[in-house]
């Protein structure tokens, strides 16, 4: 184990509680030298030289820790002169300031979190909206490492099952053990994919979706942008083709984080600087996961077709009085309601894996998983049994590894072996 | 006083390998037991090899040790297991006569060179210097060495149970040897407790062979040694008999009799050497369970019934025993037992095992391990490691990436055991690369080099590697179309491209017949390097994509590891890889390669760490 730590856990700056966090084997042993009572469970003075402050003392036995350490904290009154004095009083009382993200990996390494509530951790603390931070507690409190588990249960069965046949071929064990080695990989399969499938949108959930306005020129998207925005986001004028670049705004829309994209007008055009932006705002679009059409005339065709689950509304409302207006507001929040609805679509069926690295790992086993079931009729159990090895690497991304322990453990408690 | 540079303590299967082993280094040896008669006796099955087993059998045989050679002088029954599956999870195993196996370990033992054989009993180790510098022997003599290598197998604390008789297993109730077990628990290594157990042994004469089904050995034998091509004495079939539900009856009613069930062990046995006990509990859906009668010898009656080991009391087990279809009026010539012995904490073992105490070396079944193979393997790497030691060379080393003994000897030092360890394919992560029949190409030359290996057997390895190179290569360099392919009957892909006649052969269902097709040099080729050609062939995609991830790494694979690193302050590494590395402190990048469970994003850390303390020491000149 190594040396003891302490950090300040809560934000710099003057509040009105700040929070010190000390862990380490010598964490009770030092706070112990700073209070008046070294009982260290309550409101307690403390004394360096002179009485720095009363400070309400916690303490979270070894195993029983975030860290998995010993770990006191210290609620003190959070003023800069008290934060330097205790601070210098720690330095002094021989711990080291902690690096950043030390805590947590502290916690990784004794095993309190793996790397995936890790980064359910990371997630949460950045959460923005109401889905990221539901996601994010999903992932911190082990749902990776649950699901995980799950495959790697499965995988180590039909691993067992063809090793069994492989190193006790002399034995009783089970001479076809085919079927159920396809059922246990058809099964994990469909898992991963749907998981994969869901990842994309769970990713979106953490990073935010894209939803690209698209129209003519003048139509109005920019005035639309900022109705949206609630501010002055994009320049707005009467001349066609003000918006050029692609205008990004970030926002919370019912709780989902969204990244509105404001284009340039949809036309042929031969000013060679407006070409280049409506090459950029039909590009986009394309990417964006959601687009929302804002016609200038009922029934206008543009230079990209609407696509499933795509909105379509007419713009100007204003001056026709019926459909959507940047500019009044009308309509603006029944879009909103349309945009949310089209995304809390796709949010039901987010997954649990939340990343790009999540997803390559579950990629890699599916793939190691479809050759050895293209393998199992034709090829030999040690090659099978190869392929499940990979699979189970690609899945030891996230989290533990498949042992050969556990390996021998499913055999021996399965199959009579010992002639 | 005389004076050795090796002792060998224990003629069994490590202790025979140990002094053969240290004597090919060039050492001069003392092989110490206790009867000249009872070397190389195999207590247990009368078989050599099977799956794991039999991959270590060849390496040793790689390395020119004896286990192979005597199982081939003494087999009676040859079988390759897994046949129908890849040459990879081949294992092939014999069954031995034991007297003919012991004769042959004995007559291969008087043979080497520079290797003495002494009847006597150690009753203590010489400690000099902080060293161990001999033994003593129960005569009074002492004999001086550089190095010992303990081979005592159950010697510590050994007790047999059959039923609730129980009796001293080993040597040290004997008052001769308190001595000898009063100094190994001076040194204060970790113990453990196991047991295991073996089953009764009946007479041939009283069993009803004729209604039982026999089980022959294969059409072509496969022999042990890479030295041998065919059996050198009469082969005989086994028989195949089943427990029945009565059995089972018998055994459950008397559990509490049992010596297991009834709380006399405290030892943990194999899980996949369950006593007949163990499986009528723990199998209770199971109404029969398969029994092998392996006949001990040409010219002895005693069968081996391989699969109801038992510490059931005697009367019960004959009554079990003769519940069974063939056996019904069986003679049993001696029961069933388990032994209970300790065992050292293999954990605190170096590579070559030496213990803590220089000069101490420990093989066999005293670190934990079951099986003559494996046993005999940690005698190669003991007596070799002692035998470099005292002469001041190079020890020969092992990794997982090079052989089964090297995976034996990571997972020994790395995790210690829980039970008595045993080989198996599947704790070979390189399996398609450890192969029975490439042991020579992976072990011959790194054994030559390292003075372990004669002269004479690299040579015979170096001709039969001409010409599997030689086929090979004349095999690469034709390049046939699909429509040649298609008229030798071979399947061919619809891409038109050329391909060679060595990939071809890779292909599944690809026969020799058909290679001779378009390759008619290949069909006067000797069998053995055609099929060797052929198991290489098959897994060469598979290696190559192995060696691809690992290629990264082998440019670094010397870099030196500095002894002071601080494995646990590396940030990134997993605290069990850390802790691993803590322990087992590799000297080089390839030695961390080579322990289990290593990943490769570990070795970029510990590479990244190196080269940062590298160029620290550079800057600060």
């Amino acid at each position: 184990m190594g040396d003891t730590i302490f950090a300040l856990a809560s934000a710099r700056g003057k509040a009105g509680v700040a929070v010190f966090r000390v862990s380490g084997p010598m964490a009770v042993a030092a706070v112990g030298q700073l209070c008046d009572v070294p009982m260290l469970r309550g409101l307690r003075r403390l004394v360096w030289g002179e009485v720095l402050d009363e400070a309400l003392v916690l303490r979270f036995s070894e195993g029983a820790s975030f860290t998995g350490e010993e770990v006191v904290e210290l609620q003190v009154h959070g003023s800069v002169a008290v934060i330097r004095a205790v601070s210098g009083a720690l330095l002094e009382l021989g711990l080291r300031p902690a690096e950043a993200g030390e805590f947590t990996r502290r916690a990784l390494e004794n095993g309190r979190l793996d790397l995936a509530q890790v980064e359910g951790l990371a997630d949460l603390v950045e959460a923005e909206t109401e889905a990221q931070r539901r996601q994010a507690l999903r992932v911190f409190s082990g749902a990776i490492g649950m699901r995980a588990e799950g495959w790697r249960a499965k995988l180590i069965r039909a691993a067992a099952l063809i090793e069994a046949t492989i190193d006790f071929a002399d034995e009783d064990v089970p001479v076809d053990v085919t079927p159920e080695v396809l059922e246990l990989i058809e099964s994990l399969r469909e898992e991963l994919s749907a998981e994969i499938a869901g990842s994309v949108v769970a990713e979106r959930v953490r990073d935010g979706f894209e939803v690209a306005i698209l129209g003519a020129p003048n139509a109005g998207k920019s005035t639309l942008l900022n109705a949206l925005a609630g501010r002055e986001a994009a320049i707005t004028s009467d001349v066609a083709g003000t918006t050029r670049d692609v205008i990004e705004v970030r926002m919370d829309l019912g709780g989902l984080a969204v990244t509105l994209l404001d284009t340039a007008g949809l036309r042929e055009t031969m000013d060679r600087v407006e070409a280049i932006g409506v090459a950029r705002a039909l590009e986009r679009a394309d990417r964006a996961d959601l687009r929302v059409f804002l016609l200038a005339e009922p029934g206008e065709a543009l230079m990209m077709a609407p696509r499933a689950g795509d909105i379509v509304v007419l713009g100007k409302g204003d001056l026709r009085g019926e459909g959507i207006s940047g500019l009044t507001g009308q309509g603006v929040d029944d879009l909103i309601g349309q945009i949310r609805a089209a995304l809390e679509e796709r949010v039901a069926a987010a997954g649990v894996m939340t990343r790009a690295r999540h997803r390559h790992a579950m990629e890699a086993a599916l793939g190691a998983l479809e050759i050895a079931e293209n393998r199992v009729r034709v090829a030999g159990a040690e090659l099978i049994a190869e392929d499940l090895r990979q699979a189970g690497r690609a899945l030891d991304v996230l989290v533990g590894r498949v042992d050969v322990e556990n390996l021998l453990d499913e055999i021996f408690s399965s199959f009579c072996i010992g002639k | 006083m005389k004076h050795f540079d090796v002792i060998v303590v224990g003629g069994g299967h490590a202790g025979a390998e140990a002094a053969a082993a240290a004597a090919r280094m060039g050492a001069r040896v003392a092989l110490v037991s206790m009867r000249r008669d009872r070397i190389g006796v195999m207590s247990c099955n009368p078989a050599i090899g099977g799956l794991g087993k039999g991959h270590l059998v060849r390496e040793i045989d790689a390395l020119d040790g004896i286990m192979g050679l005597a199982a081939d002088e003494a087999g009676i029954q040859y079988r390759l297991l897994n046949r129908r599956k890849g040459p990879a999870v081949q294992g092939p195993r014999v069954q031995a006569d034991r007297k003919l196996y012991r004769e042959a370990i004995l007559r291969l033992l008087e043979q080497q060179q520079g290797l003495e054989l002494i009847e006597g009993e150690v009753v203590d180790l010489v400690e000099e210097a902080g060293r161990i510098g001999g033994v003593d022997l129960a005569s009074g003599d002492r004999l001086s060495a550089g190095a010992v290598v303990l081979t005592a197998g159950t010697f510590l604390n050994g007790v047999i149970h059959i039923g609730d008789v129980r009796r001293s297993g080993g040597r040290e109730g004997d008052t001769a040897s308190i001595r000898l077990g009063e100094r190994l628990r001076s040194y204060d290594f970790a113990r453990g407790r196991l047991k295991t157990g073996t089953p009764a042994r009946l007479d041939g004469r009283t069993i009803n062979w004729s209604i039982l089904d026999a089980q022959p050995g294969d059409d072509a034998p496969v022999m042990m040694s890479f030295a041998n091509r065919s059996p050198k004495v009469r082969q005989i079939s086994c028989g195949i008999t089943h427990t029945n539900e009565r059995t089972h009856d018998i055994v459950r009613r008397n559990l509490s009799l049992s010596a297991m069930y009834g709380g006399h062990i405290e030892g943990v046995g194999p899980r996949y050497c369950p006593s007949i006990e163990d499986k009528v509990v723990r199998f209770a859906d199971k109404s029969e369970h398969q029994i092998f009668l392996e006949p001990e010898g040409l010219d002895d009656d005693t069968v081996y019934p391989n699969g109801i080991s038992s510490s059931l009391p005697a009367e019960v087990q004959e009554a079990y025993i003769r519940s069974i279809r063939g056996l019904e009026v069986v003679r049993i010539i001696q029961p069933g037992y388990a032994i209970e012995y300790d065992y050292f904490d293999p954990q605190a073992l170096s590579p070559g095992l030496e213990t803590a105490v220089p000069g101490l070396y420990f093989a066999g079944q005293i670190n934990g391990t079951t099986g003559y193979e494996e046993a005999a393997a940690q005698g190669l790497v003991a007596g070799s490691s002692a035998a470099a030691q005292v002469l001041g060379r190079e020890r020969l080393r092992f990794t997982r990436r090079d052989s089964y003994i090297g995976v034996m000897l990571d997972d020994l030092r790395a995790r210690g055991v829980t039970e008595p360890y045993r080989m198996f394919t599947s704790r070979a992560e390189f399996r398609l690369h450890l192969r029975a029949d490439n042991a020579d190409q992976r072990l011959t030359e790194k054994g030559f080099a390292a003075g372990l290996v004669k002269e004479s057997r690299r040579a015979a390895f170096s001709a039969k590697m001409s010409a599997v190179n030689a086929l090979r290569l004349n095999l690469e360099e034709i390049k046939v179309l699909p429509a040649e392919m298609r008229a030798a009957g071979l399947a061919a892909g619809k891409d038109g491209s050329r391909r060679s006649l060595l990939e071809v052969l890779s292909y599944p269902d690809v026969t020799w017949d058909k290679i001779y097709a378009l390759a008619p040099q290949a069909e006067s080729v000797d069998p053995a390097i055609r099929d060797q050609v052929w198991c290489d062939a098959l897994y060469a995609q598979y290696l190559d994509r192995q060696e691809n991830d690992a290629a990264g790494l082998t440019r670094h694979a010397d870099t030196p590891i500095p002894g002071e690193i601080d494995y646990r302050a590396l940030p990134g590494l997993s605290t069990e890889l850390a802790t691993k590395l803590d322990r087992l402190r590799p000297a080089s990048l390839r030695d961390a390669e080579g322990i289990e469970g290593m990943t490769p994003a570990a070795l970029i850390l510990v590479l990244a760490h190196c080269r940062k303390a590298e160029k620290a020491r550079a800057a600060h000149g």
